[in-house]
């Protein structure tokens, strides 16, 4: 547990780290797109409507399982690049944590790179439901 | 013609910036902003004339309510309509729509009944009547459209044969711009004894309408669409029809005679229809606007608007892949469209930090989206305070927007 915490503030050190090279909006941009573009797609049949996150204006999809070490184990997709991008960045940070550690995560990450309004209840662009429902996931694994 | 640095420097949120640029608000469509006159009308209220209205032998509630009521008396002049007690006070079109639905539907729509809509309606133009059909057990059916967003006529002379009890139709299209020829529909729909209600949201700023010469049985806008405040609209319905319609909402101001042991009777027209305490300011305020935009001139301020959105649909057409939605041959100013291979989410979010402001997504219009077979559109809509420069920066932002995307 404490590994899986660990690590998660170690990666988000590290995306605050890159993210500190940009100097304007558009480069920050620019590289979310680049990590929208490398982020996997989801496999068709992991796009299913159970793994749909509505958002009002673009869609997630998000995929979980356990791992034989009891991590949890994410993908997910968007069909909006930006999105994508911070779908990536997202999975970066909680990908093959424990499940006590997602249930519980602080993802300070993202205010710090200045894209919290991208996380706010009032964007409707899936993202900060993906993220709660990443939780849930963390609290549904735990009990198992 | 239209003089837009003299239009602009009326309205003070333009001065404001957006992300470190000057602010390019291209979302006229979902509201417009405001000119001074009419935050000065609502100030002007707060700071001398409030009180409640129609209900105080005092000096100040009669002069709010002759503010009030001179309102109304300039929505009758700019709608041409007959008489001021068919002008109703609602919160908006939607709440004027839903007024109809729960009034005049929960009346006259029978089980069985046909309530005909269109493809291109707002959600507030659908949701309603579907509410009201699930009540009475009557039946939506939906006039379909052409592949340049216009009504399709032979499906509407079809669906006319079901004999429809209403037909409800926008005026604009809010998505597309779309002007559906709503004279032509209303007599056709009247000639087989259809109610005719017509959604003027998106035509009330940008043209002159006549409900006289329309001669439709109820027509809606929204104040805030029309450089008015928000919370404040209008249901025009013609006079002996709004008379035999039950009241929708009860309280103070629309009763006559308050009885627990006989009932109660209620006040004549218009007042039957607005229970409560009224939005004071936003009526008196809604006046204001109506005027301020006749005095720029209707015609100019439409005409202006044709313009900017000729210019946008000139230029955007050269970025690769760029496909615009709704190409009516007669269509204002609004300018709609998606690129191959980008989500239209995607050019908003770019957009955004350039300080342009466009909607993107499905514009309160799913079924449209569905019968495109698109998540949605990004779109740019026109007001009288925009300029061809603001046009230019569209398409430059456009342009860099789908460079980084692709
Ligand atoms: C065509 C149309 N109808 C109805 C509405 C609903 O207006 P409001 O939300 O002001 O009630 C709108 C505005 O979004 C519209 O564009």
């Amino acid at each position: 547990m404490s590994d899986s915490n660990q690590l998660l503030q170690q990666r988000q050190e590290e995306i605050v780290e890159e993210f500190a090279f940009f100097e304007d909006w558009m480069e920050k941009y620019e590289y979310l797109i680049e990590l929208g573009k490398e982020l996997s797609p989801l496999e068709e049949a992991d796009r299913t409507d159970e793994n749909i996150i509505r958002g009002c204006q673009s869609r997630v999809w998000l995929a979980a399982k356990k791992s034989p070490e009891g991590l949890l184990e994410f993908r997910a997709d968007s069909d909006a690049i930006i999105t994508r991008g911070l779908v990536a960045l997202v999975i970066r940070a909680l990908d093959q944590l424990s499940p006590e550690v997602v249930s519980g995560a602080d993802l300070w990450f993202v205010q710090r790179i200045g894209l919290d309004t991208h996380l706010s209840p009032t964007r409707a662009n899936g993202l900060l439901a993906m993220v709660q429902q990443m939780k849930h996931y963390g609290i549904a694994f735990q009990a198992r | 013609m239209l003089n837009p640095a003299h239009i602009r420097s009326q309205f003070p949120i333009l001065n404001r910036e957006m992300n470190g640029c000057p602010l390019i608000y291209l979302d006229h469509a979902a509201s417009a902003q405001k000119p001074v006159a009419v935050i000065e009308a609502q100030r002007e209220y707060l700071m001398h004339l409030h009180a409640n209205v129609h209900r105080g032998v005092h000096s100040l509630s009669q002069q709010a309510t002759d503010a009030f009521e001179k309102a109304r008396e300039t929505v009758r002049r700019h709608l041409n309509a007959a008489h001021v007690e068919e002008i109703i006070w609602t919160a908006g079109a939607t709440d004027a729509i839903n007024l109809v639905s729960q009034s005049w539907g929960r009346t006259q729509i029978q089980a069985g009944d046909v309530i005909l809509l269109t493809r291109m309606e707002h959600h507030a133009n659908i949701v309603p009547w579907q509410l009201l059909a699930e009540e009475r057990q009557a039946r939506i059916e939906v006039v379909e459209i052409n592949e340049n967003g216009e009504l399709n006529e032979a499906d509407f002379q079809e669906k006319l044969k079901l004999n429809p009890k209403l037909v409800a139709l926008s005026h604009v299209s809010n998505a597309m711009g779309t002007i559906n020829d709503v004279k032509r529909w209303t007599d056709a729909a009247q000639a087989i004894g259809a109610r005719v209600l017509i959604d003027g949201c998106q035509a009330v700023p940008h043209m002159e309408v006549d409900v006289m010469a329309l001669d439709c049985d109820f027509y809606v806008f929204s104040g805030h669409k029309t450089y008015g405040p928000t919370g404040i609209g209008v249901l025009y319905g013609k006079k002996e029809l709004l008379e035999s319609m039950p009241p929708w909402r009860g309280g103070g101001e629309m009763i006559d005679v308050v009885s627990l042991e006989k009932g109660t009777t209620y006040a004549g027209l218009p007042h039957k229809f607005e229970a409560g305490t009224p939005h004071i300011s936003g009526a008196i305020a809604l006046g204001v606007a109506l005027d301020w935009m006749s005095g720029v001139g209707l015609q100019s301020i439409g005409d202006h608007e044709t313009t900017l959105g000729a210019q946008a649909r000139h230029l955007l057409a050269k970025v690769d892949g760029l496909r615009f939605i709704g190409t009516a041959e007669k269509k204002t100013g609004v300018v709609s469209f998606i690129v191959d291979g980008v989500h239209p989410y995607d050019i908003g979010t770019l957009l955004d930090p350039m300080g342009i402001a466009v909607r993107t997504g499905h514009h309160c219009n799913q079924p449209l989206m569905e019968h495109y077979g698109i998540p949605g559109t990004v779109r740019a809509s026109f007001g009288a305070y925009n300029t061809l420069q603001e046009v230019d920066a569209l398409s430059a932002g456009v342009e860099r927007a789908v460079r980084m995307l692709r």
